[in-house]
């Protein structure tokens, strides 16, 4: 074994950031009246639990693909990066309704991508921070130079439109993000993990695997139920805002920056009743403008995070350049906060 | 040392008050959090939270189902005292 050569890797770190955002609103928008007509609710109700006014649905024939695609387009070009450029493509969805192939080679076909790596991630609503956590570090480590990271979902295929709980939440879109070598540091460290013992709190109704039988009954007379996400709200309530701002404080610390230095505070849209809980818990200075693309939007999400921002950037809320404290968090359950330099 | 029900209500009655500006005066041991407080399920997780760091308590979700009443806290709260 003594004479065993040594492998070849690369013996230094290089510095990431995110070079370019795009975004995709599908064109649909669709109303509170238009929800309550499923549910018994009403529109002051859903703004109340909520903050939702109105959030978007692809059309029928409107794939994941599809609106990654749109996202992809607008940040490679935000980005400057040609599609020949990118080396790896990462996909963070949970609606892309093929168990296999994943949605990311497909869309970097669509793209024209020539060789890419690529890859789909489970990660949930957490799962473009994930994204953006491996992306950070394959570039850093040298294994790629450009990646497209992509956070995207048609959660209109997967809500049960007659479940009051989970109905009026869910939205679709897609966001994405080219990340490149960069001559600073532009992502700063993740803190992240995972709490399986709640994976009950969202989740599929049930597996593929339970419907086989109900499915391939040829006697079968009746419909079967969609398995579609559910939602124990109250829990996810206390578990997103109260172990949450402990991760966002820690991500912050972890960047060697404080509070005050932050330009925005971008957390995944999953409720305003959240977003403000969880600006209160972290105590975050009143100058630090917060994301609340959630009344536009809907829940998204993995999409939601760079949906959210991209609107910051292009309404001017947040500055080009500044410093934005990201964190997601869901199903699984799991969670992932770093801060970032906004493209 | 063990806090008297009247002192656990005064404490509700502050983390109540926080959370939705009621006076905490309204916060007696008689009324219902949803029907005479107004007070929705994502509140009440709060409400519930806030309690637990001030009185060293845990209240497990299931359990914040059972918690109808102003009551119902205190008496939980109480019970579990450290």
């Amino acid at each position: 074994m003594s004479t065993r050569p040594a492998l070849s890797a690369p013996t230094t770190l290089r510095h990431a950031r995110i070079l370019g955002l795009g975004a995709y609103r599908p064109e649909r928008v669709v109303t509170n009246e238009e929800i309550i007509q499923h549910i018994d609710s009403s529109d002051e109700w859903i703004r109340q639990r909520s903050g939702i006014v109105t959030r978007r649905f692809a059309r029928d024939d409107e794939s994941v693909v599809d609106m990654a695609e749109a996202a992809s387009r607008q940040a490679l070009e935000r980005a400057g990066v040609e599609t020949g450029q990118v080396d790896a493509v990462i996909m963070a969805t949970v609606t892309h309704p093929f168990q296999t192939p994943a949605a990311a080679p497909v869309l970097a076909d669509r793209l024209g991508m020539t060789d890419p790596a690529a890859y789909d991630i489970s990660a949930a609503c957490a799962g473009y921070c994930y994204a953006i956590a491996q992306a950070n570090d394959m570039v850093r480590a040298g294994s790629v130079d450009t990646v497209l990271v992509v956070g995207v979902e048609k959660l209109s295929d997967f809500t049960d439109k007659h479940d009051r709980g989970s109905a009026f939440i869910f939205g679709d879109g897609a966001g994405a993000a080219v990340v490149g070598v960069a001559d600073r540091p532009g992502i700063g460290p993740t803190i992240w993990g995972s709490l399986g013992e709640r994976a009950d709190a969202i989740t599929q109704r049930e597996s593929w695997t339970d419907l086989r039988p109900a499915m391939e009954d040829p006697g079968r007379t009746e419909g079967l139920d969609w398995p579609a996400f559910t939602m124990q709200g109250q829990t996810v309530f206390r578990w997103a805002v109260f172990s949450m701002a402990p991760v966002a404080r820690r991500a912050v610390e972890a960047a060697g920056i404080t509070p005050a230095d932050l330009d925005a505070f971008v957390p995944h849209q999953a409720n305003m009743r959240i977003t403000d809980a969880m600006v209160k818990a972290l105590e975050l200075p009143e100058h630090v403008p917060v994301a609340r693309d959630i009344a536009e939007t809907g829940n998204t999400s993995a999409a939601s995070i760079p949906l959210a921002m991209s609107r910051m950037l292009e309404e001017g809320e947040a500055p080009h350049g500044g410093l934005a404290l990201q964190i997601g968090f869901g199903a699984g359950l799991v969670y992932a906060a770093q801060v970032v330099e906004m493209p | 040392m063990a806090l008297s029900e009247q002192e656990i209500l005064a404490g509700l009655a502050e983390i109540v008050n926080e959370e939705t500006g009621l006076e905490a005066e309204e916060v007696q041991m008689d009324k219902s959090f949803t029907e005479d407080l107004d007070i929705d399920s994502l509140s009440m997780m709060t409400i519930v939270v806030n309690a637990e760091d001030k009185f060293g308590v845990r209240i497990p979700d299931d359990e914040v189902k059972n918690l109808t009443h102003v009551k119902d806290a205190v008496s939980y709260i109480a019970n579990h005292q450290g």
